[in-house]
């Protein structure tokens, strides 16, 4: 009889856990066919045929003393045994499983001992069942399907959520653009964008909106192109030397005014973060083509007023003023 | 001349097909994204070799109707991602920028400055 590929080292976890979750009595039938130690190895061979078995337990009560095996059959046949009372034929000999014990060893005792069937004692040592191959494969099966069922809903659930999350995103992004195309007039408004530390995914993102909005508010596209820039330098300026910050976008019907404020960790030196060709950005920073020394000099150069200030171990504001015209674009 | 003119010219491959045909004047080559924000004319096309999501923020910035990575740079999805939503043209070619810089320049200029 080939060897069941037991592995419960490298299986799969859900795997794993059906065949230690499963216990014997779980797998085992209990409608047994049995015999009395007097039964005769004929009237055995009869109960093997009528039933389709080919083994069974001999019991004094419901306790087990032996078992009548086919082979043992065959061996009584040859011998001329085979109107004898079993009890001088049987195994006794056995080889049992207990109730409680887990689908693993059960299978394991099939690979180790060759039996097609084991019975099975409870606690007490009462026999009240017994486990064939065939009972385990059933029991798998059943199980496996479970098993894949609840997998594949969970699967789905998980990427139902990952659509939800996504779905509230693009509608937080479309909400800001929306409102920014109805604007007929311009109100005052403020609007906030948080930057984090070293985050590059996000980095330009307030930036892109702004512009979008402004876009659609319908600014001269020159002066969005200023803006932007001013508004780029400063968020990444907050992105790459910054503890964390927060991009402030003003805007009023003369002026849009874009305030910078971090967390820290200051600027020791401010009149050398303003000369061109200047940056303390890292190698790391460097490598991805900041830290040009050209953020602040760039953003005083494209905007109207421009004002910083910097407490060296605590924040840094900077704050810069885009005058509005209320001509309409002549591009 | 149209994008789609220089793409051929200079044999570059287009990293998503439905971009606009803009009609371009003008290049700028620098990898230094603030030296681009500082120094590139508007509506220029970008050449560099910074084969990431904060070139297309830049590129976006200064209205670039493309961007041309060189060298052959890998160039990831969300990178790609990015300049179809802003619109922005994504090409990439082996020649190195001195080479598409010079070849672009004679497509736009027809002839070196006297």
């Amino acid at each position: 009889m080939p060897t069941i590929p037991l592995n419960t080292e490298s299986s799969p976890e859900a795997v794993i856990e059906l065949l230690f979750k499963l216990k014997v009595k779980d797998v085992m039938s209990t409608n047994i066919f049995t015999a009395k130690p007097q039964t005769t190895m004929r009237d055995i061979q009869n109960s093997m045929k009528k039933h389709y078995i080919t083994g069974l337990p001999i019991t004094e009560g419901d306790t087990l003393v032996g078992i009548v095996s086919m082979d043992d059959i065959i061996n009584a046949f040859d011998k001329n045994t085979i109107d004898e009372a079993c009890e001088s034929h049987m195994t006794r000999n056995l080889i049992v499983l207990q109730e409680s014990m887990p689908l693993s060893l059960a299978v394991s005792y099939f690979n180790k001992y060759k039996f097609g069937r084991f019975p099975v004692l409870n606690k007490k040592n009462k026999l009240t069942g017994i486990v064939t191959t065939t009972d385990v494969i059933a029991a798998l099966l059943v199980a496996m399907n479970k098993e894949v069922e609840r997998l594949e809903i969970e699967a789905q659930q998980a990427q139902d959520a990952l659509q939800i999350e996504d779905e509230k995103q693009r509608k937080e992004r479309s909400k800001i653009l929306e409102k920014a195309k109805n604007l007929e007039a311009f109100p005052n408004r403020l609007i906030e964008f948080k930057t984090e530390p070293f985050n590059f995914e996000t980095a330009g993102q307030a930036s892109t909106e702004i512009k979008k909005m402004l876009r659609g508010m319908a600014v001269d596209k020159a002066l969005a192109r200023r803006i932007g820039i001013a508004s780029y330098e400063l968020e990444i300026n907050q992105v790459v030397h910054s503890k964390g910050g927060m991009m402030r976008y003003y805007i009023s019907p003369e002026s849009i005014v874009i305030e910078a404020i971090d967390t820290g960790p200051g600027i020791p030196d401010v009149d050398a973060a303003l000369t061109e060709g200047f940056s303390t950005a890292s190698e790391q920073v460097r490598a991805f083509g900041f830290g040009a020394g050209m953020g602040l000099p760039n953003t005083k150069r494209v905007s109207d007023l421009f004002h910083i200030n910097s407490k060296p171990g605590k924040n840094t504001t900077v704050r810069v003023q885009f005058n509005l015209s209320q001509e309409p674009e002549t591009e | 001349m149209t994008l789609e003119e220089i793409a051929k010219r200079l044999k570059l491959k287009a990293l998503y097909s439905d971009y606009e045909n803009i009609f371009c004047t003008n290049a700028y080559c620098s990898d230094l994204l603030s030296d681009i924000m500082g120094n590139a004319k508007d509506e220029s096309i970008l050449i560099s070799i910074q084969a990431h999501k904060n070139t297309v923020a830049v590129a976006s910035l200064k209205d670039s109707p493309a961007i041309i990575i060189c060298n052959n740079r890998p160039i990831g999805e969300d990178m790609i991602e990015a300049c179809k939503d802003e619109g922005i043209a994504l090409f990439v070619t082996g020649d190195n920028q001195f080479e598409v810089s010079a070849k672009l320049y004679a497509c736009l200029h027809k002839a070196l400055p006297s």
